[in-house]
């Protein structure tokens, strides 16, 4: 029980799946790392189908973009409802604040495979040093969404005509200012569903930043753990590039 | 894993010392103790669900009986007038089909025998994680402790049918049981799938890393084979259902309207708007459909094995098993619609997964064919074990025929909803893989108790069982030709459906008798597991590395060295060979009087596998 990680002895090709060793080259723990990681994919599967098929049964908007105006009655277009940055108020940059978000979600990926290619060295300095930038990147991502939430909740200073002849600003889970209330709703419950993995993650790369400088995983002779978090951090970021597409680009 | 298998043996009796009653009974991590929680868990639910069905049987069968004498059970469900109150009524139909698919026959069966075989059978001293596994169980616990709340909370439990069908489930106003009793069986069901999936990817990770040297695929126990796809299927369909219920939670507790859409209830128009619940049955179903085989996998698993031993016959067709179940696995995903054929589907999207659907009749009935071939001239030896294993392909074949009726999408328009359809699943997915949970329980009881059941009155609970299955399910499909509609509280407000009346009282009787039966094996499995007959090593003489640990295994099943697995473990009656079985840990070295010529070739192999490693994680 006590070294998990070390993965059995090299077998001939033949008997590598005849039993004694772990034929994947990888230990149970790594295994089970990767069918959570595939189950989940199905969560997030059956939710951007959702999104598809609620997205198909709205009217998508007609006309050019340039003369788009929301309505209650048709899909609004992405570019044109996230076009906001902080700070610049009224200035409409469309997708330009949540392609930032995503390429910095992005290099937070490229920093854990630095964290994890150091823990193969068992060169503790550098694990430490690149979980800290990994968590630094999921941090600023959360801050970001929150930023997107918060303005998305708020609203324009448009906002939309109602029938009863008021004004509607920002969104909730049942009316927004933007399109039909499905849109409010998936954008809502997808991108939640999602930054909760990253608050996850985030709080796991936490805990193994926590072990890595207090050298637990140097006594334990390996650093599989910040392997394994490495994965689900992987997996968490390839799905967001699938929300991404579906929310802002499609 | 530099420790080695000398030190093994010292490690286990450290642990036996240490274990407390807390450590041993409650919060253990041995499999063993885990499987024995899960099973006695299932009875319990089992017995719950059994009743429920007696007491909504009474109301069918009996539409004029006074139900006054269950007012102290039931309180205020049974009404002024000694009737049972009809939204109850729809409460118990959904709640005895919850409990007995989810909490019977997925977490008592799967639950039970994937925890308590497959480190047994594939030689592994525990399951990969022992922690994850206890995990499992205790979710599974919590579940059950919530959805038992349910029972008795004012508005009483979900009662929207065990889909659950939003806007039914999802509007309180609908019906009482949407209300709280609703919100409790999504957060039980949440616990649920928690417990599953920490099952499932414990034992997949334990069957492809833990298995004992030589215990290649090819030589896995087909039980191994079935608990193994069993996982992956639930793996893959339970988080679907998860995105589904989460969904579900939003539309009833945070005003979205994901499954809503214009919706007037008492003449008053809901704001709710361009959501669509036919989504919500793509997304049920989407697991509904696999959960029929992961009811159903382990217990055909199971009788695989148990055939086998008891025909003393090799099994016919161990390759064609292991095709057709992965044949059936990879189907079970892509047929999900044939339960939507009347939601107002695409015809030509019908008659697609109608073609899909068909096609599973394929694979079964290979299964089927094998069973049959494999019990041909065998020297069959009737255990209790044995004829329940018979009955459930019995149950598999008749069960499996309105299948292929119900599968056609013209035919299911007449069909869709009636008592057909009742008697079609309760035989081939019902009865038949309850019929594979009590082979199991009968069959490796001496290993989970060290004693043996009674065999007599292992004879009388089958024949009682078996026969009342048929007397309860099979008038249900005359019923259901002449158009019954599951989930009705009354019929006697259509004169049309009087001249079945008798027919449903019939029902009624025959389940209660065969309900009774189950005592008998209540009262077996109770006293045989204190007072039963000391079991020995290997009571069926049967090939599988479980019967090589000691009677009473400890924690890390095996005293000594785990031992390498040479051959497959269907070697039964193998011509001249000293015994009628030859297990699965003994070298064809050591039998040159019954090896066939390509045996012998092994031989050299075997020295070959002797030096992989002994990976001795426990």
């Amino acid at each position: 029980m006590a070294n998990l990680a070390s993965v059995s002895a090299e077998v001939p090709k033949k008997y590598l799946w005849s039993g004694g060793v772990s034929p994947l080259k990888a230990s149970y723990g790594k295994l089970m790392m990767w069918f959570f990681l595939l189950s989940d994919a199905f969560t997030f599967s059956g939710l951007l189908i959702t999104y598809g098929l609620l997205r198909f049964a709205h009217p998508a908007y007609e006309g050019k973009a340039a003369d788009f105006v929301s309505s209650h009655d048709y899909w609004p277009i992405p570019e044109r409802v996230f076009d906001a940055v902080p700070f610049l108020h009224g200035v409409s940059l469309p997708l330009v604040f949540v392609a930032a978000m995503t390429f910095i979600l992005i290099l937070s990926s490229v920093t854990m495979v630095l964290a994890v290619e150091a823990g193969e060295r068992m060169d503790r300095k550098n694990v430490i040093k690149w979980l800290l930038w990994t968590i630094v990147g999921g941090s600023t991502f959360l801050a970001c969404q929150a930023w997107e939430w918060a303005h998305f909740i708020h609203g324009t200073d448009q906002g939309i005509l109602l029938s009863d002849g008021s004004r509607f600003f920002g969104a909730n889970l049942v009316i927004n200012e933007y399109g039909p209330p499905l849109f409010a709703s998936l954008f809502f419950f997808i991108t939640g569903f999602h930054g909760f993995h990253v608050l996850s993650g985030v709080f796991l790369l936490f805990i193994a930043f926590y072990q890595a400088t207090t050298g637990v995983y140097e006594r334990r002779g390996h650093y599989e753990m910040v392997e394994k978090i490495g994965l689900y951090w992987h997996f968490v970021d390839l799905v967001w590039v699938f929300v991404f597409t579906f929310f802002y680009l499609i | 894993m530099a420790s080695t298998a000398t030190l093994h043996g010292a490690d286990v009796h450290e642990h036996e010392h240490k274990d407390n009653f807390i450590t041993k009974y409650v919060f253990t991590t041995d499999h063993k103790t885990i499987a024995k929680q899960f099973l006695i868990t299932g009875i319990f639910w089992a017995i719950i669900g059994g009743l429920m069905s007696l007491i909504f049987r009474l109301q069918l069968g009996f539409p004029d009986m006074q139900l006054d004498w269950l007012r102290p059970f039931l309180g205020k469900w049974i009404t002024d007038a000694g009737k049972l109150d009809p939204e109850f009524y729809l409460a118990l139909v959904t709640m005895h089909g919850t409990i007995m698919v989810f909490f019977v026959l997925t977490a008592g069966l799967s639950g039970t025998f994937a925890n308590f075989l497959i480190p047994l059978q594939i030689g592994a001293r525990d399951m990969a994680s022992g922690f994850m596994n206890m995990l499992s169980y205790w979710f599974f616990f919590v579940s059950s402790v919530i959805m038992f709340v349910s029972l008795f909370i004012e508005t009483g439990p979900a009662s929207g049918g065990w889909v659950v069908y939003p806007p039914l489930s999802a509007l309180p106003q609908a019906v009482s049981g949407s209300g709280l009793g609703m919100t409790l069986w999504l957060v039980s069901m949440t616990f649920f799938i928690a417990s599953t999936l920490l099952g499932g990817i414990n034992y997949i990770a334990t069957v492809i890393n833990l298995r004992t040297r030589g215990m290649s695929f090819s030589k896995l126990p087909l039980t191994i084979w079935a608990l193994f796809l069993t996982a992956v299927i639930g793996l893959l369909s339970f988080p679907v259902l998860f995105a589904a219920a989460l969904l579900l939670v939003f539309d009833r507790s945070f005003g979205t309207s994901f499954y809503l859409s214009e919706i007037y209830i008492a003449g008053e128009a809901l704001p709710n708007i361009g959501g669509s619940p036919v989504l919500y049955q793509h997304l049920f179903w989407f697991l509904g459909h696999p959960e029929v085989y992961i009811v159903l996998l382990p217990a055909l698993g199971i009788t695989s094995e148990i055939i086998a031993t008891q025909s003393r016959k090799p099994i016919f067709g161990y390759k064609a098993m292991i095709i057709s179940m992965l044949g059936i696995a990879v189907l079970s995903f892509v047929v999900w619609a044939h339960h939507m054929f009347v939601s107002g589907l695409n015809p030509f999207l019908g008659s697609v997964f109608m073609l899909l659907t068909l096609v599973i009749a394929v694979p079964s009935a290979v299964k089927v064919f094998n069973y049959l071939t494999t019990l041909w001239k065998g020297n069959i030896i009737f255990t209790p074990a044995m004829l329940f294993s018979i009955g459930l392909v019995s149950f598999f074949i008749s069960g499996g025929l309105t299948g292929i009726f119900l599968g056609n999408a013209a035919i299911d328009i007449q069909l869709h909803d009636t008592y057909f359809v009742v008697a079609h699943f309760h035989l081939v997915m019902g009865s038949a893989s309850f019929f594979g949970l009590m082979a199991g329980v009968y069959h490796w009881f001496p290993k989970m108790f060290g004693r043996m059941m009674d065999e007599k009155l292992g004879y009388i609970h089958f024949w009682l069982t078996f026969v009342g299955v048929y007397l309860v399910f099979f008038p249900m499909h005359y019923i259901g030709i002449a158009g019954f509609p599951r989930r009705y509280y009354s019929f006697t407000s259509f004169d049309a459906f009087n001249i079945f009346a008798d027919l449903n009282t019939f029902v009624s009787i025959a389940a209660i008798a065969t309900f009774g039966a189950q005592l008998i094996f209540l009262f077996n499995f109770f006293y045989s597991m204190y007072r039963g007959r000391l079991a020995p090593a290997n009571p069926w003489n049967s090939n599988t590395l479980e019967w090589t640990t000691p009677r009473n295994p400890g924690h890390g099943n095996w005293e000594g060295e785990i031992p390498t697995v040479y051959r497959w473990p269907y070697d039964y009656s193998k011509p001249g060979a000293r015994e009628d079985f030859i297990p699965q840990h003994i070298p064809y070295s050591a039998t040159p009087e019954s090896n066939l010529p390509h045996e012998n070739e092994k031989i050299e192999e075997e020295k070959e596998i002797e030096k992989l490693p002994v990976d001795d994680q426990h």
